[in-house]
Formats: C-alpha cells, structure tokens, sequence
C-alpha cells in the first residue's frame, strides 16, 4: 500500500514535471483541448439558456377560445359557467369583443381598416389557463371546448413554445455528436502528445527497463501525463465558457429588458463543471492509454 | 549463480555471436570476460541480463532459466543484478543523484529512503559531492563510477560489468577497479567483460577468453 502510494506520487511528480520542461508544447496542447471543449460546453449552455428563456416568456400555456361572431352575451356567460365548472381548467378571463376592438383599434394602421369595415369584426372570447400544462392534455381539452356549441375556433397558444422545444430536441442531438466529434479530437491531441512525449523519453524507458522497471512503472506517468493535459484542458475550456457568458451577459440582459424580459445568462455550475473536468480527465487519460499500446511496443 | 549450457546466440542477419558457450560462476566469484573486439563479451553478459535471449542452449542464473522467463518476470531478476553497461546509459537530462536514485524508485522505495541510500552509494564511488552536477558536467571516470553507483545501489548480489575500465587513464581505471575489488571482497559475485586484466590481479580472478563467439 506504501509503496503503491510512493509510486504514485512520484509518477504524478515526473508527469508534472514533463508538463513543465516543455511549456510552450504543454500550453499549446492545453489550448487546444481547452478550445474542443469549450465548443460543445458553449453549446451546452446556450440551449440550456434558451430552454430557461422559453420557459420565462411563456410561464403558462393557455388556450384562447373563441366564440362565434353571432352569439350574445348570454350565450358567453353560460359558456362561462361550464368553463367554470370544468375540471380540467386551472382559470379563465373573459375578453369581451367591444374590449378586443379598443384594443385593436390603438394598433397603429389597424384603427383606419377597422374603422372602414364599419362594424366590430372581433368575436367575444375566454383566455383559458389548463389544469395541466402537458401537451396531450392540452390537446384533449382543446378538442372538447371545440365541440361546444357556439365555439369557434380554439387555439394553442403555445404552439411556439413546444415547437421551440423540439427545435431544441434536435440541437441537443446536433450537440451530442459534436461533443463526440471534439471528444475524438481531443483525444487524437493527446494520442500525438504522448507519443511525442515516448519519443522524448525513448532512452529514461529503455534505461528504466534495463534497471527492472515494469510495463506498470513505465505507463504510469505517461498516463499521469494525459490524464493531467485533460484536466488542464478541462479547465482552460471551462475559464474559456466562463468568460464568454462573462462578456455576454451584459448585452443579453439589455437585449432582455427591450422584450420585457428580465434574463440572466447562466454559466456552467458546479455540477456541470465536474463533469466538464471528469470528462477531461477520462479523455486524456484514454488517449494516453490508446497512445502508449501503440508506441511502447516498438522498444 | 551463472551457469551456461552449450549457450549460443545469432543475431538476426549476421553470423553466431555465440556458439556453444558452457561455463559456470560460483557465488562470491570474481570472473574475467577477456577477448577481441567483436568476440561475443557483451552478447555474453547480455544473456545473463536477460537483455538478449539465447539462440540455442540454457542460462541458468541463481538456479532460474532466463532465457525462458516470461516477459512479465524479466524486472524482478534484473532488479537483483548490478549492470554496469559499455555505452554507460545515463540519463542526461537528471542529476548524478537522481540517476542512482531511478533503480530505488523502480523497486519503489519511498524517495527520502532512496535518497539517503544513493548519497551512500554515491559516496562509495567518492561523487559524493558531485550529487547535483548533471552527467554531462562530469569526466569520463566520473561517469563511469557514477554508473558503477547506480548499479550497486539495490545492493545486488551479483554485479555484471562491461570494459568498466576502458577509455579511462591508468590511475582512474585503477581506482574503478578497485571499487569491483571491494564489492568481491564483501562477498558479491561479479563478473566483468574486460580487456584490462591486470588491474584485478589482486584478487587472483578468474579468467574467461572468448573468440569469434567460442570459449577458449
Ligand atoms: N544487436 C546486434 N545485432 C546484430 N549483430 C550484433 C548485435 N550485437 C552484437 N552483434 C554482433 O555480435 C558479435 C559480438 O558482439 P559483442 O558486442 O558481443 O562483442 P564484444 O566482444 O562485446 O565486442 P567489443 O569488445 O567491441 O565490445 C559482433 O560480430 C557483433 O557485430
Ligand atoms: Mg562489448
């Protein structure tokens, strides 16, 4: 167990200090996994950001319903009572048609069409807030108001909402090849780090090997070596990220207040960090791994 | 401790470096490898380090067949061997101190263990205070008694040695050869590849003479 912990230790002192005799070659590498991670980690974040932003403009799907342009306001209030009555629906604001016209007519060229049409084209309606806000039941209320009588028209209002949701679907699809894609990339860097790094070290291995070093011996700082260039990518990418929504997050908030919208641009948390960093680490780790099976067997 | 029988050895592409070479050393033996430039001397002591393998025939050493041991087996027999090599082989970018640190650290002992034990062995060869100088700031005898105090630092018993003495002026190889002449009389046995005999006289070696890979 002592010696076991002596090794390492030594293994991590010797990679760390292979690290430091080349530091420009280090730094470069590290950059250059820093930025392959930084790209899907951006990515990452940006959806996320985008899905917390849906979910801000529209905090709850509604229903608009729409009464036929014929009905009195009779008719509207009974229809009023059932929706009352109805289970599946949270609440509801009666929108009378003279109110819809007022408010049209403020609309800047839409006074003047409205005016020359000469009656009041807007239908009395309900804006109706579902129990549940699951699309299916949505779909399923909807389908019931419609074959009310005197209703004409329902519409989903956040038909936006779930369409933006399957757009995201498809990004986080397109996100999880590129991460793979830039997964493999940072592996082939470490791959070709490692065998530089065996090129470098070709008489300490053999020298080592003469003196009864085995295979275990030899490998560990080497995978020291790339699990530690992944680390340091891993935070490179993660400092890259950081900054990023660091400089955004200023515009987006005034872009937000244009919309009414008060966003803040999230970064990675902790949680999403370490897995940053693990996943880092793991791919440097394999690249050295993969690297060493290739170029320590020609000695 | 060694122990050849009708031990050859080709090269891949070239003609026998070896040709039926039996021999034996006993324990606590000083033994001489003599012989011209290209007669099979350090073929000889490479198939007791297991650096190369046998063509034909066996080498036994402390009872075990190394030319048949498997790979995985090959650290732990030479970590019980002092090698002292031809061309040397330091680590030129390490310290003196660290390079007779690297067979301690191999068998994993723990570094200020390591340490105090390569300052001892450092001291032995009188480079004691040369510990920080890098090999390339050393002579040619420096060296070559700094490779001597990475070999003997695991404290083997058995110390292999390949024209330690070569390229080296009379009072230096003199000095060389008697840190080999110590090391017989505490009893371990060591066995060198050399074309300066008479620097061993003292302890009335015995004496190997190989031509074009056969045994005199
Ligand atoms: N790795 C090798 N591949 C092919 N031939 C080799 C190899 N090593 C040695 N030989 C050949 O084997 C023969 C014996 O070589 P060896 O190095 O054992 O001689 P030596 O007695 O140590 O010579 P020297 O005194 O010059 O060191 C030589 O003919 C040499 O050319
Ligand atoms: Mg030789």
């Amino acid at each position: 167990m002592k010696t076991w912990l002596t090794q390492h230790r030594a293994a991590l002192t010797l990679a760390l200090r292979r690290l430091r005799a080349a530091p420009l070659n280090s730094l470069l590498s590290i950059l250059a996994i820093g930025i392959a991670l930084a790209l899907p980690s951006g990515g990452y974040l940006l959806l996320s950001n985008l899905q917390r932003l849906a979910q801000k403009a529209a905090p709850t799907p509604r229903l608009s319903l729409f009464l036929s342009i014929d009905s009195d306001r009779r008719t509207a209030s009974e229809l009023g009572v059932r929706l009352k009555a109805h289970a599946g629906i949270s609440s509801y604001i009666f929108l009378p048609r003279e109110q819809t016209l007022a408010r049209m007519k403020k609309n800047e060229g839409l006074g003047d069409v409205i005016d020359a049409l000469g009656h009041n084209p807007f239908p009395d309606a309900y804006a109706i807030t579902p129990a549940s806000s699951a699309p299916e039941a949505m779909e399923a209320l909807a389908a019931e108001l419609r074959g009310w009588p005197k209703v004409e028209h329902i519409q989903i209002d956040s038909a936006w909402v779930r369409r933006l949701d399957a757009l995201l679907n498809l990004g986080r699809s397109g996100l999880a090849l590129l991460a793979a894609l830039l997964g493999g990339g940072l592996v082939a860097i470490t791959f070709n780090t490692i065998r530089l790094q065996v090129l470098t070290q070709r008489a300490e291995i053999e020298v080592s090997r003469l003196l009864g070093a085995t295979d275990a011996f030899i490998r560990r700082p080497f995978h020291y070596f790339g699990a530690l260039l992944g680390l340091a990518g891993g935070l490179a990418a993660w400092l890259i990220v950081s900054l990023a929504t660091l400089a955004l997050r200023g515009p987006v908030n005034q872009l937000g207040q244009l919309y009414a919208l008060n966003f803040d641009l999230a970064t990675l948390g902790p949680v999403e960090a370490c897995w940053l960093l693990f996943a880092a680490t793991l791919l440097g780790l394999g690249g050295a791994a993969i690297s060493l099976r290739q170029h320590l067997k020609q000695h | 401790m060694i122990r050849f029988e009708h031990a050859s050895k080709r090269y891949p592409g070239s003609i026998a470096a070896l040709s039926d070479v039996s021999f034996e050393v006993a324990r606590g033996e000083l033994v001489l490898v003599g012989g011209h430039s290209g007669a099979g001397k350090s073929t000889l002591l490479k198939l007791v380090a297991a650096i190369e393998r046998p063509s034909g025939g066996t080498v036994l050493v402390n009872g075990q067949n190394v030319g048949a041991l498997r790979p995985r087996a090959i650290p732990y027999l030479r970590r019980n061997l002092g090698l002292v090599f031809q061309d040397q082989k330091l680590l030129f970018d390490r310290s003196a101190l660290d390079n007779v640190v690297l067979p301690l650290a191999i068998a994993g002992l723990p570094p200020r263990e390591a340490a105090k034990r390569a300052r001892a062995a450092l001291d032995k060869v009188g480079l004691l205070a040369r510990e920080k100088a890098m090999p390339i700031a050393l002579s040619g005898g420096e060296q070559q008694r700094l490779s001597i105090a990475r070999a003997v630092v695991n404290r083997p018993n058995l110390l292999l040695a390949d024209e330690p003495t070569a390229h080296l002026d009379a009072e230096t190889a003199r000095d060389v050869a008697d840190i080999f002449l110590d090391f017989h009389r505490v009893g371990v046995t060591v066995f060198i590849a050399t074309y300066d005999d008479h620097y061993f006289e003292a302890a009335a070696p015995r004496k190997l003479v190989l031509s074009h890979g056969q045994l005199q």
